[in-house]
């Protein structure tokens, strides 16, 4: 468990986090609302190295940017309730990294080899952030960043 | 002169413009599916997309009956190509690729925010250079426009569009879907009394409303605990002064810096009448609102940005693709 006091300790914490994804790394971050997971991911793009603003996906689903590698945003929190076919699997393929925000609403398309990450907020205001690495590769990420 | 026949499908609504010239607009249909998606308290985009599916043909033998055109007559198809969601752009965009290769017209694909910007023309001339601010469900941009089509997005929200915010806030308190307009509504019944924090009170041109958000979901949690009950109308204006407080003070910071010759807004939220009230009082040079039809998505609006496109010849090929998001500094044509 890892806890965090403010705003800029999370980005730094994504940050760290950037610089050691690999390809095809799948990150899911769980969380209710306005418990810092867009925060997160904008560390998490400037430890890949993208210099565009990274803003909330929420009302297109998804964002792309442009790093040392490519990264999917996906916010599935108005997916909630539906089993169609969105495309999304083009996108996990492919060589970038994907962070997915609410991936309850698909866990099923979602691959079971990730990061997955369990954010919630304290009563004086810090966050707490569970890492939890799922396949050999997200243990030895973890692993290399000391956790 | 032109004839340029337009479709916008980027979100929930399906819509197709003719617009003769500048602002003879002979329709502008537009097949709406807000009631369908209040029932599921926001827009499902597969349901979306399917929708659009079904009523596209639909829309476009009514707006070519009201127009009284033929497909013949028309000079270019302009089509949203992004930012939205990528089900619901691909049906207007099949929609235009299709007409465009069957009656060999040009085809010109639009920015969805140009569009919104131009909504502005369709009532009077622009002055340059000007500034704009954009506000929706999507973006919170302030763009400062030099001449006619070049776009330099100067501030933008650091996390959550203003819309967004709107709509979460209004998920937080039980509000009825699009939270927007119904803020607005109980903010005219209530009065200022929940302190809020000011959202990124800062020199800069960017926003944030996320902190604004949370300070939201902090306020209902706490009361909830302590068994109190939140006043919504009171809520309600306490959130709109806030946000409304930082969109115009930090439009007007950037409209003197640039010493633009007019403001305009654009985008959904734009249709906010607190939003309208406070801009136009404190503002000392001209502010152009949108007539309300066109604050939503229409195709009205792509049809007059499309109208520019071609005269500068911006056409598109059909090997165009859409994406959820597109850079609007890159859709700028030459000095």
């Amino acid at each position: 468990m890892i806890q965090l006091m403010n705003e800029q300790e999370m980005i730094d914490f994504g940050k760290t986090l950037g610089k050691h994804l690999f390809p095809q790394a799948m990150i899911t971050l769980e969380g209710e609302l306005g418990v810092g997971k867009t925060t997160l991911t904008k560390g998490i793009g400037q430890g890949l190295g993208i210099t565009k603003v990274i803003n909330s996906p929420t009302f297109t689903i998804v964002k792309v940017y442009h790093g040392r590698l490519t990264l999917y945003h996906f916010d599935a929190y108005r997916l909630e309730g539906q089993q169609q076919e969105l495309g999304f699997e083009e996108m996990f393929e492919d060589e970038g990294v994907c962070v997915i925000e609410w991936p309850k609403y698909i866990e099923d398309i979602l691959p079971v080899e990730r990061l997955e990450i369990h954010m919630s907020k304290n009563e004086d205001q810090t966050r707490c952030l569970e890492l939890i690495g799922k396949g050999k590769q997200y243990q030895n990420l973890l692993e290399e960043m000391g956790l | 002169m032109s004839l340029i026949l337009a479709i916008e499908s980027s979100c929930d609504e399906m819509s197709i413009a003719v617009l003769k010239d500048k602002r003879e607009l002979l329709c502008n249909i537009v097949a709406s599916q807000i009631d369908t998606h209040r029932l599921f308290g926001g827009v499902v985009p597969e349901i979306a997309s399917r929708m659009h599916v079904e009523c596209v043909s639909t829309v476009l033998q009514t707006a070519l009956n009201e127009a009284h055109i033929d497909l013949h007559d028309v000079d270019a198809i302009a089509v949203t190509k992004g930012p939205g969601l990528v089900g619901s752009l691909h049906v207007g965009m099949q929609a235009a690729k299709t007409l465009a290769l069957a009656y060999h017209k040009p085809l010109i694909g639009v920015h969805h925010i140009a569009g919104h910007i131009y909504a502005n023309e369709l009532v009077e001339d622009i002055e340059y250079p000007c500034l704009c601010l954009v506000v929706s469900g999507g973006h919170t941009e302030l763009v400062y426009m030099k001449h006619e089509f070049s776009f330099e997005v100067i501030g933008e929200t650091l996390d959550d569009a203003i819309g967004e915010a709107y709509d979460k806030a209004g998920r937080v308190l039980h509000l009825p879907y699009p939270g927007g307009p119904v803020i607005d509504k109980l903010a005219r019944q209530g009065k200022h009394s929940y302190k809020l924090p000011l959202p990124m009170n800062d020199d800069s041109y960017n926003f944030s409303f996320s902190g604004l958000k949370s300070a939201v979901i902090n306020l209902k949690h706490n009361a909830d605990q302590r068994g109190e009950e939140i006043i919504a109308e009171d809520l309600a204006c306490s959130f709109q002064e806030v946000a409304i407080e930082v969109l115009v003070s930090k439009t007007l910071k950037a409209a003197k810096d640039y010493n633009v010759k007019e403001i305009l807004v654009a985008g959904g939220v734009s249709a906010n009448s607190g939003l309208r009230q406070s801009l136009q009082e404190k503002s000392s040079i001209k502010v152009l609102f949108p007539p309300m039809a066109y604050c939503t998505d229409n195709a009205a609006m792509v049809a007059s940005a499309g109208r520019i496109m071609y005269e500068n010849s911006k056409f598109s090929p059909l090997d165009l693709s859409v994406k959820p998001s597109y850079d609007l500094e890159e859709e700028s044509v030459g000095e």
